[in-house]
């Protein structure tokens, strides 16, 4: 009885981040339900993943820039532009992949950095500087598309990154081995640091949940990561998408949690004259941020080039705008210092199981854009709402 | 005896199972000036934003009987119409828009739907002169200062025909000159019949001014004191206020031990390029080791400036002069240079730019010195806790957890957080300005005696205030400034309310 009620408060104290994950799961079991399991199959799962894949990347950077009070309207095309420097370097320079893909990411740095510039040094505001930005791209983009229309990339490596799947190593009853040991492995990486770090909080002492609710939470996290491993043993295992998609999400949850870079980024958010007299360099870290944004745009153009096998003329088009929906579906706010990266993760794949399960459904496209407006204004009016009550 | 104007009946608030406040009952005269006291946290401003509509009927227990009526305020413009008035310690004017606009706004001057602008000029000149108060109703409210910017205030509730002015911490951001003018005008308003009701931290201002004055504890009535009486007398008032007698508000030290100079400053300007002049003119001043240096002075004499361009030049004034810190002449670029040499900053306004608001007690507490508890930049978040507890621990900062939003925190605990942040740096100077402004008598007591405690370790501290008393109470030396010069030095024995006040005004 008392786990239950610990559980209900619990959820009443930290509402705004469980609601996301409710949020999905109702999405996930409503779709499951209306399409008679095919939006749970593995193939339908591997292909949603995939497809969020390339706007999580954003998302994650584009939450930062939003906890800085920032916004980057740019990276959409900046990601197409990029993506298609990336496929002209391949197919026309013939450079090989491994030295292509150093080459773009710095080059979106690079990007990034101007940005950050405009914003920081001369100090106009970031919407301006990135909507000049994104004109600028958009024309880029056109210019180096223009003669030659639809690059197709021949290299089989680089498409990989958008299509492919981590190697097998064995088949074990039809399932892939290889995604096995990485969700075992990953499992086990999650129940060793959520011991660990209960511990350390025990030594000090310090509030932490019933024994009965800690060993609830670990057991559904883990049913979790093991389910969708499952699934995706199914098919084809783990696709390069995903892993490199996880790997930001570690990397920036990392840096934007436990590292003094991360406790700058949310303090220069929460109140940059405060932080300023901190002895933060406010400026340091717009120009960091900025340049994370770019380096993301470019991984996100890369992922989705990759991913069509070819460089558009229209590519990275609303990128931007999936990708700020996606930070504030996942609980970022306007007013600064407020926001996780793994809530963009999650924000981006409650919207891409919208559309994948709309069309799956045989949606309109009229509707659908209704219908994904529709729960972006919903999250953040709860948004607003539990924050109001506290 | 005259009637009654307001009377709050058995009043009692709660807030998810925290009671504000409790069958308190406060009754004020028509025409008379009531102050209402208490520490941070007893209840003053829940009480008014029950009056004011804030907090609408049905939501608290008790009755509000407004001239002889019972009053059911659903809302703020509810309670406006009725003819009460609040005015806020944060001013709730436009700064971009003119003086006339600003006393009109929301209450402009029309005929058939359509500003007569020109009518507005006329009336805000009227309002202005029952202010007393003479400045061109065109001038932009953000080339006013902060005194003349309250009168503003003041005179658009009068022009809304205010029957009862209720006024928050009126004179807890002026200089000594303009809360004297603003008592004066008090006293104006009351001859003209309307009564006032004043909540303030100064009981100075409250002795010389109330005709009563009600004391709030812990969400109570303790008493309500009467002028006529001769009852409004500070031991009176500070013994109900906190419950127990503080016969001294400043804590003696205690063998004072005085080493050599930890800073000099000679010949320092400042010159602000957004104002396009100098802040600070020729100024030459030294800090010993051990000792609490005051800065006195009204504001705008340039003591926070004074105060930034030491601290890394955070401002970005173009800095004239030599600054000699430990023997070494120096240059400090950025705040971090002037931390990274051991010189903290405690802001004048904590909640604008001294604190991360939306940020917890322990990410606040570590904010200026993460390094110090991080490995290749990965903060080890155990050391972490464990320091921010013990400054919470020795400060007595009063909340549940290290995890509890500083923004919810009262004044008094706020600057505590504010003050162990800067601790934790561990500086040889420490530059406090205007610790104790809106805090509590009795959280004000707990951060003197940390400063004492400070220097009797070897620290030394400057600080800066507008209270008279608080420089003369814990100063070694004073520095008085005016027109962004130092006008005198004083010791502590030669220095007294008068001679500073001349210095200051000259």
């Amino acid at each position: 009885m008392n786990t239950l009620k610990e559980a209900k408060t619990l959820i009443q104290e930290n509402i705004r981040d469980y609601g996301m994950y409710i949020a999905l799961f109702v999405i996930i079991l409503t779709f499951t339900i209306m399409t008679d399991g095919l939006f749970m199959s593995s193939r339908n799962i591997s292909n949603l993943i995939d497809s969020a894949g390339y706007i999580a990347v954003l998302a994650v950077a584009m939450t930062l820039v939003i906890v800085i009070r920032h916004i980057d309207l740019s990276v959409g095309y900046a990601a197409g532009f990029m993506g298609a420097i990336a496929a002209i370097l391949m197919t026309q320079a013939g450079m090989p992949v491994y030295i292509t893909i150093p080459i773009i990411l710095i080059l979106g740095i690079v990007i990034g950095l101007f940005s950050g510039f405009l914003v920081a040094s001369i100090g106009i505001p970031a919407f301006v500087a990135t909507l000049a930005a994104m004109l600028i791209f958009r024309g880029a983009l056109l210019q180096v598309t223009e003669k030659t229309g639809t690059i197709i990339i021949q290299n089989d490596t680089f498409n990989a990154i958008g299509n492919g799947y981590i190697p097998s190593l064995l088949q074990f009853n039809g399932l892939h081995l290889l995604t096995l040991i990485v969700g075992l492995v990953g499992i086990g990486f999650y129940i060793y640091s959520e011991i660990s770090n209960r511990r350390n909080k025990m030594k000090y002492q310090f509030d932490v949940v019933s024994t009965g609710i800690f060993v609830l939470k670990l057991v559904f996290i883990s049913a979790i990561i093991a389910y969708i491993t499952w699934i995706l043993a199914g098919y084809n295992g783990f696709s390069w998408t995903i892993i490199i998609m996880l790997l930001v999400v570690v990397i920036y949850h990392f840096i934007s949690t436990k590292t003094v870079l991360g406790r700058h980024i949310y303090a220069v958010g929460s109140n940059p004259e405060a932080a300023h007299l901190t002895g933060i360099n406010v400026k340091k870290i717009t120009y960091i941020v900025f340049g994370s944004m770019g380096m993301m745009s470019a991984l996100s153009g890369i992922l989705f080039t990759a991913r069509l096998q070819s460089a558009t003329t229209t590519a990275g088009t609303l990128f931007e705008l999936d990708a700020i929906a996606a930070a504030y579906v996942g609980g970022v706010s306007a007013a600064g210092g407020v926001g996780k990266v793994t809530g963009a993760v999650i924000g981006a794949i409650v919207m891409a199981s919208l559309t994948n399960g709309m069309n799956l459904l045989g949606v309109g496209i009229s509707y659908q854009y209704m219908i994904r407006g529709g729960v972006l204004a919903l999250a953040v009016i709860f948004d607003v709402l539990t924050r109001m009550k506290r | 005896m005259s009637e009654y104007i307001l009377e709050m009946n058995q009043i009692s608030k709660e807030f998810t199972g925290v009671k504000a406040l409790s069958n308190v009952n406060f009754k004020v005269e028509k025409g008379e000036i009531h102050c209402l006291i208490g520490e941070n946290g007893a209840g003053k401003s829940t009480l008014m934003k029950v009056l004011s509509g804030v907090y609408p009927y049905g939501t608290y227990e008790g009755d509000i009987v407004f001239e002889g009526i019972i009053q059911k305020f659903n809302k703020i413009t509810d309670s406006v119409e009725t003819g009460i008035a609040i005015i806020y310690q944060e001013l709730a004017l436009f700064p971009d828009l003119s003086v006339y606009e600003n006393i009109f706004a929301g209450n402009e001057v029309k005929r058939g739907g359509v500003i007569d602008w020109n009518q507005t000029i006329v009336q805000a000149k009227e309002m202005l002169k029952k202010v007393n108060l003479d400045v061109n109703p065109e001038m932009l409210v953000k080339d006013l200062g902060v005194g003349k910017r309250q009168l503003i205030e003041i005179a658009k509730a009068l022009s809304k025909d205010v029957k009862l002015l209720i006024l928050d911490e009126p004179t807890a951001a002026l200089n000594e000159d303009d809360s004297e003018n603003l008592l004066k005008l008090l006293g104006d308003l009351k001859k003209q019949g309307i009564t006032c009701i004043m909540i303030s931290h100064k009981l100075k201002e409250v002795i010389s001014i109330a005709d009563k004055a009600t004391i709030l504890r812990d969400g109570e009535t303790i008493c309500t004191l009467e002028g006529s009486r001769g009852e409004i007398k500070e031991n009176i008032i500070i013994k109900n206020m906190v419950g127990r007698e503080i016969d001294d508000i400043y804590p003696k030290r205690e063998n004072k031990t005085i080493g050599g100079k930890i800073l000099e400053l000679h010949n320092w300007s400042a010159y602000d390029p957004q104002l396009s002049r100098n802040v600070i003119k020729d100024v030459s001043f030294h800090v010993n080791q051990g000792e609490i240096v005051g800065i006195s002075g009204l504001m705008g004499s340039g003591r926070t400036e004074l105060a930034l361009s030491i601290f890394g030049n955070a401002k970005g004034y173009k800095l004239q002069g030599d600054l000699v810190w430990d023997g070494k002449s120096i240059v400090f670029k950025h705040p971090s240079e002037a931390i990274e040499a051991g010189i903290a900053y405690v802001t004048e306004d904590r909640k604008g730019d001294g604190l991360f608001l939306g940020q917890d007690i322990k990410n606040n507490i570590s904010a200026a010195n993460l390094k110090s508890i991080s490995q290749n930049g990965v903060i080890n978040q155990n050391e972490e806790i464990k320091i921010a507890d013990g400054y919470k621990n020795s400060l007595s900062v009063k909340a549940p957890s290290l995890e509890q939003i500083v923004g919810n925190l009262s004044g008094g605990n706020q600057q505590k957080v504010s003050l162990g942040k800067w601790l934790f740096v561990g500086p040889k100077l420490l530059i406090l300005d205007e610790p104790t402004r809106g805090i509590d008598v009795g959280a004000k007591f707990e951060i003197y005696t940390v400063m004492n405690k400070l220097i009797s370790e070897g620290m030394s501290i400057v600080m800066i205030s507008s209270e008279l008393g608080e420089v003369l109470g814990m100063s070694d030396r004073i520095y008085v400034m005016a027109q962004g010069e130092i006008k005198g030095e004083l010791s502590a024995e030669e220095a007294t309310q008068e001679n500073i006040m001349q210095l200051a005004t000259q």
